[in-house]
C-alpha cells in the first residue's frame, strides 16, 4: 500500500532520511519509532507528500501509496488515498464546528451533499462522536480533538491513515479511547495505518510490526515489534524488562509479560524502601483554591513539601495541574487560600524576587526564551538574576546538557535540549522550588531518563522538586511522592510506590508485570536481581 | 445540527433597520429603532462568543456620541441664541475664515451634535446587533463558491485574532517567569511580538499543510482563457456597478442613467462569479436553506427602512425636528409603526437556546 524505494531526504546540507526502502502492506498498524532527530515527521511527511511538495529539500528515490507516485502528485491530490493527522490537531482545524470539521475535506473533493451526510453520520458513530456532534471544537478536550481529527481525515475514504505522536499530549484514558478507535478502523475497515510515536508503552501492543530509524544509520529496520525493539535505542519498559530477564520471544504488551514473569516473581526479594525524605518544609500550602472564569480549577487543596522531595503532580488534562503550579509560583492568581515559600508568600513579591523563591518551567518552554542564540540567552538570564547569579546561566546549561552549541538560535534545538535551556535560565536565580509543568512531551526515552536523573541531583543538592506530568513511566522514574489531582481537589497523596501501584491508571507497566511485587522501573528490577 | 436562521437574513433585516436610521436625527424614532435591535437580540441570540457583539458596538456608539459632541465644543457647528458655556474663542488668521476653535457652545447647537451622533449610535448597533445573531462564519460560508479563496482567508484571519491574544499572554506571562520587567518597546519588540509573531506563523504552516492534506485547491477544469474572461466580466461589472451608485447619489446626473450603469454592472458581476464558482470544484455540506422565515425576516427589515422613506417623501420635517427654538420633538407615528415591525424576528426566528438545550 505504502511503498518506500531507496529514499533519500535532505534540507539543504542536512540529511534527514537516507535510503530509506520498505513497505506496508495493505491492513497492516506499522508503528515507527526513533529517538527524537531521526526524521520520523519527515517520513510521515513524504507518505501523504507534504515532503517535498510542501517542505521543499531535496528528494530523492520514489514514495508510492496506492499506486500514486507522491513525486507527481501535490498533497491535495492525495487526499483521497492518505489521510494525515498532525501532532497538533487544533493547529489544524479549519471550521469551528465538529459536523463541519468531519465535512471539510469530502467538501474539497466535491462530494455531493448526500453521500456528505451518510458518512459524517457512520464516522459520528464509528469514533464515538455523537455527543459532541453540535460542539464548537474550541470546546473539545484533547483527546476528543485528537478523535475528531482522525474522523476527518477518514471522512474522504483514504485507504491509509498516517499519525504523528497521537497520543504524545494525551492523558492515560484520553490516549486509551483514541487508540482504541484506531484498532477499531484497522480490524473493521481494514485502514492501513503508519504512526509515529514516542510514548511507545502505550501503542506497541496494537502495531503488527515496527520500524525503527536509527541516528546516523542509514535505512530502515522493519520487523516483529519485540525483536525490532528489544536493541533499539528507544524501547517501552516491558521490552527491556524481557531484555533483562532473558525472555523470548520478546513480549512486548504486559498481559504476555506477565505470563512470563511469573519464575521472575518468586526469585525477586521485595524492593527495599527508600529512607523517606525527611528535609525541613520549602513549600506549604494550605486551602488554595484557584477560580477561572465559569470553573473552579483548584479546590482547597493543602499540603507541605520539603527540601530534596520529588513530587509528581498527576491526574486527567484539565484536572487543574497547570492552575495549581502557576499558582504556587505567585504569577498565577488564587482566589483564596495561603501559600509559602521559604516562609514567605510569592504573590505579595515582584516578579525578580518571586523568581528568587520558586521557579517555573511552563509547558511550552519556547515560551521562555526569545534571544538569538544560546549564549544571548544565557547572558540576558544572568543580567535579569541581578547581573552576578552564583552560578551562570551558561554553566548551569553545561552542567545539565553538555554540548550545546552556544551560537544555535534556541528554536532550532531539539525538544530536550530546549527544555535545559528554559530549566537553566530558571535556575539561574537559584530558587530553592523548581516547578516544571509537563516537561516530557516530545521527549524519547533517553531524554526523559536524563532528565528523570538530573531532577534527583538537583534535590539532592537541596532542592524541592514539583512537576505535573501524566507520563506514569516519568513519574515512576522519577518521584519519591505522588499527588494525585481530580477535578481541583487532592484524591491520593503519598510515596511515590505506594499511590502508583494501587493505581490501575497510574501504574507503570514494570509494575503491572510484576504486582503484587512493588517495582517501579527496570533499574529497580536489575538492581534487585544483581 | 442545530437550525438557525441563515446568516444573510439576519444582515438584510439588520440593514434595513440602518437604512431606516440613516436619514432620521429624530431621538424617538432613532431610540425606538436601537431599542427594536436590542429586543431581537436579546430574544434570539446564541450562546457563542460572538453573542457579545450588540453590547461592544453599543459602548461603541456611546464613544460616538460622546466624539461628536466633543467636536462640537472645540469646532463648533450649528449656532443658536441659548449660550450654554462661553468657551474663549483662538483668533484665526483671515484665510481660515471658515474654521471655528473655541467661542461659545449653545443648547441649539449641543442638541443638533447630540442628536447627529445618536444616529451614528444607532448605525452602529444595528451592526452590532447583525454580528451578535449571525455567525461570521456561516456568513462566509454562505458565499458564493467564486469568492471561496477569500472566504477561507477571511475564517482564518477570524480565528486568529483570538489566537494571537493569547498567545501574547501566554508569552508574557512566561515573561513574567523570568522577572524579566523591562517596558522599553525595542526590548517588548523582541521579547513579546517576535515570539508571538513566531507562533502564529507556526501555527499558519501548521494550518495551511492540514489544509493542503485535505484537499484545498485542488486544481479545477477551466482553461486559462476562460478564467481570464471570467476575470475581465468581474472587473468590468464591478466598476460599472461603482459608476452607477455614483451616477445615483450624485445630485446632479438623473437617476435613469445611473440606475442603467448599475443594473449592467451587477449583471456582469453575476455572470462572472457564477462562471468563476466553476473555478473551483466543491460541493457544500448542509447548504443553509433560505426559507419562509428568512423571506419574512428579510421584509420585516425592508417595512421599516420603507416606513422611513415613506415618512420622509411625505413629510421630511418630522424626520429631522428643527433643533431652534428648543422643542421637544414629535413621534412620527407610521415611520415608527413600520420600525416595530422589525420586532418580527423575535417571535418567527428559531431560538438558538432553546435548541442547544434540546
Amino acid at each position: 500500500m505504502i511503498r518506500f524505494e531507496d529514499v533519500s531526504i535532505a534540507y539543504g546540507t542536512r540529511t534527514v532520511l537516507s535510503h530509506v526502502d520498505f513497505e506496508v502492506p495493505e491492513g497492516e498498524l506499522r508503528l515507527l519509532v526513533g529517538p527524537t532527530g531521526t526524521g520520523k515527521s519527515t517520513l510521515l511527511g513524504a507518505v501523504c507528500g507534504l515532503v517535498p511538495h510542501f517542505t521543499g529539500g531535496t528528494f530523492h528515490g520514489t514514495v508510492t501509496v496506492a499506486g500514486r507516485d507522491t513525486r507527481k502528485h501535490r498533497p491535495s491530490e492525495l487526499t483521497d488515498v492518505v489521510g494525515y493527522v498532525g501532532q497538533d490537531p487544533l493547529a489544524g482545524f479549519v471550521t469551528e464546528s465538529v459536523e463541519e470539521e468531519l465535512a471539510y475535506a469530502m467538501e474539497s473533493l466535491a462530494t455531493p451533499d448526500a453521500i456528505m451526510r451518510k458518512r459524517v453520520a457512520e464516522t459520528v458513530d464509528l469514533l464515538g462522536l455523537a455527543e459532541l456532534r453540535d460542539r464548537p471544537l474550541s470546546t473539545l478536550s484533547a483527546g476528543q480533538r485528537q478523535r475528531v481529527a482522525i474522523g476527518a481525515a477518514l471522512t474522504a475514504q483514504p485507504k491509509v491513515l498516517v499519525l504523528d505522536e497521537p497520543t504524545s499530549a494525551l492523558d492515560p484514558g484520553a490516549a486509551e479511547e483514541v487508540l482504541a478507535a484506531l484498532h477499531r478502523l484497522v480490524h473493521d475497515l481494514g485502514v492501513t495505518v503508519l504512526l509515529a510515536e514516542h510514548r511507545l508503552e502505550r501503542v506497541v501492543q496494537y502495531a503488527d510490526t515496527v520500524a525503527l530509524l536509527r541516528p546516523g544509520v542509514p535505512g530502515i529496520e522493519v520487523g516483529e515489534p519485540g525483536e525490532v525493539l528489544l536493541d533499539a535505542p528507544v524501547a517501552p519498559p516491558v521490552v527491556r524488562l524481557a531484555k533483562l530477564a532473558g525472555w523470548s520471544p520478546v513480549p512486548v504488551s504486559v498481559r504476555d509479560a506477565r505470563r512470563r514473569a511469573a519464575s521472575l516473581r518468586s526469585s525477586l526479594p521485595e524492593p527495599p524502601e527508600p529512607s523517606p525524605v525527611e528535609g525541613e518544609p520549602l513549600l506549604s500550602v494550605r486551602d488554595l483554591t484557584v477560580r477561572h472564569p465559569g470553573v473552579t480549577a483548584v479546590n482547597g487543596v493543602g499540603f507541605t513539601v520539603g527540601r530534596g522531595e520529588r513530587v509528581a503532580v498527576m491526574g486527567r488534562n484539565g484536572s487543574g495541574k497547570s492552575s495549581m503550579l502557576w499558582a504556587l509560583q505567585g504569577t498565577g492568581k488564587r482566589a483564596g487560600g495561603v501559600i509559602e515559600v521559604a516562609g514567605a508568600d510569592p504573590s505579595t513579591l515582584d516578579p525578580k524576587r518571586r523568581r528568587r523563591l520558586a521557579g517555573l518551567v511552563p509547558s511550552e518552554p519556547a515560551d521562555l526564551l526569545y534571544a538569538e542564540t544560546v549564549a544571548a540567552e544565557c547572558a540576558q538570564a544572568d543580567r535579569e538574576s541581578g547581573g552576578n547569579p552564583p552560578v551562570s546561566c551558561w554553566d548551569l546549561l553545561c552542567r545539565f546538557t553538555p554540548g550545546i552549541d552556544p551560537a544555535a538560535h534556541p528554536r532550532d534545538l531539539s525538544e530536550g535540549q530546549r527544555l535545559s535551556l528554559a530549566v537553566a535560565v530558571v535556575l539561574t536565580a537559584a530558587p530553592p522550588v523548581l516547578l516544571l509543568d509537563e516537561p516530557t512531551r516530545g521527549l524519547d526515552y533517553p531524554a526523559k531518563a536524563a532528565l528523570a536523573t538530573r531532577l534527583r541531583e538537583l534535590a539532592e543538592a537541596g532542592s524541592a522538586l514539583l512537576v505535573t506530568t501524566h507520563d506514569v513511566e516519568f513519574a515512576a522514574e522519577y518521584a519519591t511522592r505522588v499527588i494525585v489531582l481530580s477535578d481541583g481537589e487532592i484524591v491520593a497523596d503519598g510515596p511515590a510506590r505506594e499511590i502508583v501501584t494501587s493505581s490501575a491508571i497510574f501504574a507503570p507497566q514494570v509494575s503491572k508485570v510484576l504486582a503484587p511485587a512493588r517495582y517501579l522501573t527496570v533499574e529497580e528490577v536489575r538492581a534487585g536481581l544483581a | 445540527m442545530s437550525k438557525r436562521l441563515h446568516p444573510v437574513a439576519w444582515w438584510a433585516w439588520a440593514l434595513g433597520l440602518a437604512t431606516a436610521a440613516s436619514p432620521v436625527t429624530n431621538p424617538w424614532l432613532l431610540a425606538l429603532i436601537v431599542a427594536v435591535a436590542g429586543f431581537v437580540v436579546a430574544a434570539r441570540r446564541g450562546p457563542e462568543p460572538w453573542s457579545d457583539a450588540y453590547k461592544v458596538f453599543l459602548r461603541l456608539g456611546l464613544l460616538a456620541i460622546g466624539i461628536r459632541l466633543l467636536f462640537h465644543l472645540v469646532l463648533g457647528g450649528v449656532e443658536g441664541p441659548t449660550v450654554l458655556i462661553g468657551l474663549p474663542q483662538l483668533t484665526l488668521p483671515d484665510w481660515l475664515s471658515g474654521i471655528r476653535i473655541g467661542g461659545p457652545v449653545t443648547a441649539e447647537g449641543a442638541l443638533a451634535a447630540l442628536y447627529d451622533g445618536l444616529r451614528l449610535a444607532v448605525l452602529l448597533g444595528c451592526v452590532g446587533a447583525a454580528n451578535a445573531l449571525a455567525s461570521p462564519r456561516r456568513l462566509v460560508r454562505s458565499m458564493p463558491a467564486a469568492l471561496y479563496e477569500v472566504s477561507v482567508a477571511v475564517v482564518v484571519a477570524l480565528s486568529m485574532a483570538p489566537q494571537l491574544v493569547a498567545s501574547t499572554k501566554r508569552v508574557n506571562r512566561a515573561r513574567t517567569l523570568r522577572g524579566d520587567t523591562d517596558r522599553g518597546p525595542r526590548h517588548l519588540l523582541r521579547a513579546v511580538v517576535a515570539p508571538v509573531l513566531h507562533d502564529a506563523l507556526d501555527r499558519s504552516l501548521a494550518l495551511a499543510a492540514a489544509m493542503d492534506t485535505r484537499g484545498y485547491g485542488r486544481p479545477g477544469t477551466v482553461s486559462k482563457t476562460a478564467r481570464r474572461l471570467t476575470a475581465a466580466l468581474m472587473l468590468t461589472g464591478v466598476l460599472g456597478m461603482c459608476v452607477g451608485a455614483y451616477g445615483l447619489l450624485a445630485r446632479e446626473s438623473t437617476g435613469l442613467t445611473g440606475g442603467l450603469f448599475l443594473a449592467l454592472g451587477g449583471a456582469l458581476a453575476v455572470t462572472g462569479i457564477v462562471l468563476a464558482a466553476r473555478r473551483v470544484p466543491r460541493t457544500r455540506y448542509r447548504p443553509d436553506p433560505f426559507g419562509w422565515r428568512e423571506w419574512a425576516v428579510t421584509l420585516s427589515g425592508a417595512v421599516a427602512a420603507g416606513a422611513v422613506i415613506a415618512t420622509q417623501a411625505l413629510d421630511p420635517g418630522v424626520l429631522n425636528p428643527p433643533v431652534t427654538p428648543l422643542s421637544v420633538p414629535g413621534l412620527p407615528l407610521y415611520a415608527a409603526l413600520g420600525v416595530l415591525a422589525a420586532t418580527l424576528p423575535a417571535w418567527i426566528a428559531p431560538d438558538p437556546n432553546k435548541e442547544a438545550a434540546r
